[in-house]
């Protein structure tokens, strides 16, 4: 597994960046995770990646787009607003996440 | 002393129900088997894929669904209301109501073209397209011999849905049907999709994007549509792409039967969440346990495709182990995720897939180690004439619960595995 450094701190990633551990994650490199795709993270962004965490958490996977969208009530179009053109995949990398599996 | 034999309540008597209650005759003779469902229609599915290109004809896909479900079942026909779990009984729309000792949810998967705007219009079954139902794939192949030439465009709503290489085989036969019928030079043939490939598996993507691009055809990737537009013939996404046609072929959004979630059951797409490995009902978060319902095929939430082979492999794990709980003893039976699927490529040509949760398609030949015939991932007439012969197959020996020979577990035997040796850890684990 190919190993990266964000924040002073060496982390274990997979071919596309994803975090391999989830445990390793904090909000402090939440923050740095978007900024490396180029968001800046506000409020209105943490809503769904808490949601993400505590989904993950109890689910033992990474919730869908849709999912996301019916659980926190926020509508798919205002996801795609916050994390441009592939909002599934990049709510899970800030979220130290793996890809949502619903691809199958 | 007597004793009430127990009572097997199924809902749906599709692939994966009847396979159920023809089963659990043979192996518990003494059961009281009831089985609900709203017709007595039992349509081939695959067959659906073949009609618009005339290579089945609507008599060849559609029978009668008594006449495969063993007599000793008990038929009632009629709407599931709702699961009252907590009672051990189903409440039809019609008031009536059935007590259960283990209740099967058999109720498949819809497709709810209801559930994107604009999809449902006065264009449906003209200029936008499905074959998923047998109405919507009849209406294809007339308005497929009207087309004269243009966007033909191939498009898949959201994941997951039934049967996953459907629509890639869809293009491959359009592509065939339109050479032979001069239309090709005339027609820009566009498959859209929300996955950034062709499918979803790396190795299956990688050879099914090259036989894409073999056929010309234009592949728009990461497309989350919000809205069909049939004034201007468009397909809007959310990022605010469009992509115009002049006939369109849809996967509709997929979801399972709304009483799975008037009772309960289902996650956000109505699918009922279970065990992956037993298909036994697992409850989200702190809803109640409820150890004797099961879901099998479609209408359960497993990690894999939603195919008729994985209904099948499946059903045979949860007859073991419902043996098992007959006698009081625990489930060890466990399903491993396997799918098997042949992909039309057209040209008299298919392709064999072989997966299950760990390890995804690869190439090599089934169902015998380095013989075949199959050959898995590469195309040949070989699998193409297995693919039309399987619907005898079907009809004549997998619903009625007779054994096929093929082992429920996927097998790496005849396998070229490749890729980070992650991929390797399943072929670990064969027994």
């Amino acid at each position: 597994m190919p190993t990266t450094t964000i924040s002073g701190r060496t982390l274990e990633v997979n071919e596309e960046g994803f975090l391999v551990h989830p445990d390793d994650w904090t909000e402090d490199l939440g923050v740095e995770l978007a900024r490396l795709i180029g968001i800046e993270m506000t409020e209105a962004h943490w809503v769904p990646i808490r949601f993400l965490r505590t989904d993950h958490a109890a689910m033992g996977e990474t919730p869908t787009l849709r999912r996301v969208s019916t659980q926190t009530g926020i509508d798919v179009k205002t996801l795609f607003g916050l994390f441009p053109k592939k909002p599934a995949k990049k709510m899970a990398y800030v979220a130290g996440l793996p890809k949502p599996k619903g691809c199958v | 002393m007597t004793t009430t034999p127990p009572r097997l309540l199924v809902l749906g008597g599709g692939t994966a129900g009847t396979m159920v209650a023809n089963k659990v005759h043979k192996v518990l003779p003494d059961w009281d088997v009831t089985l609900v469902d709203r017709d007595d229609v039992h349509d081939y599915q695959p067959g659906y894929l073949f009609m618009p290109f005339g290579m089945n004809t609507p008599e060849q896909v559609r029978r009668s669904k008594r006449r495969f479900i063993d007599p000793a079942t008990r038929i009632v026909t009629g709407e599931v209301d709702r699961v009252d779990a907590d009672g051990r009984r189903v409440v039809l729309e019609d008031g009536t109501v059935l007590d259960y000792d283990h209740l099967v949810i058999a109720s498949g998967t819809t497709p709810r073209p209801d559930q994107t705007p604009g999809m449902l219009g006065e264009g449906w079954h003209k200029s936008v397209n499905e074959f998923y139902t047998f109405e919507g794939s009849l209406a294809l192949r007339d308005n497929l011999a009207a087309f004269e030439g243009g966007r033909l465009v191939v498009h898949i709503t959201e994941l997951p849905f039934k049967c996953p290489v459907a629509p890639l085989e869809f293009t491959f036969l359009a592509d065939d049907w339109l050479r032979q019928h001069g239309l090709r030079e005339r027609t820009e043939l566009v498959f859209v999709t929300p996955l950034d490939g062709a499918f979803t598996k790396p190795v299956a993507s990688r050879e099914l994007g090259h036989a894409l691009e073999e056929r010309h055809v234009t592949v728009e990737t990461d497309f989350m549509v919000e809205s069909v537009d049939q004034e201007a013939k468009v397909l809007r996404s959310y990022d605010e792409r469009e992509v115009p046609y002049d006939l369109l072929v849809t996967v509709p959004l997929n979801m399972g039967a709304d009483f799975v979630e008037r009772s309960g059951l289902g996650d956000e797409l109505n699918y009922v969440t279970v065990d992956k490995h037993t298909m036994q009902y697992l409850p989200q978060g702190d809803r109640p346990a409820h150890p004797e319902i099961f879901a099998l095929g479609d209408a359960a939430n497993l990690p894999t495709s939603k195919a008729g082979s994985v209904a099948h492999f499946s059903v045979e794990v949860f007859i073991d182990n419902l043996v098992q709980l007959a006698h009081g003893r625990p489930m060890t039976h466990s399903f491993d995720g396997h799918a098997n699927c042949f992909v039309e490529s057209g040209h008299g040509k298919a392709l064999l897939l072989d997966f299950n949760y760990e390890t995804e398609p690869l190439t090599g030949t089934f169902p015998v180690p380095g013989v075949g015939p199959l050959r898995l991932l590469k195309e040949s007439r070989f699998n193409h004439l297995s693919k039309l012969a399987f619907r005898h197959i079907y009809w004549n020996a997998l619903l009625p619960g007779r054994p096929l020979g093929l082992k429920p577990q996927m097998s790496m035997a005849g396998k070229h595995p490749e890729g980070p040796p992650a991929a390797m850890s399943a072929s670990m684990r064969e027994e």
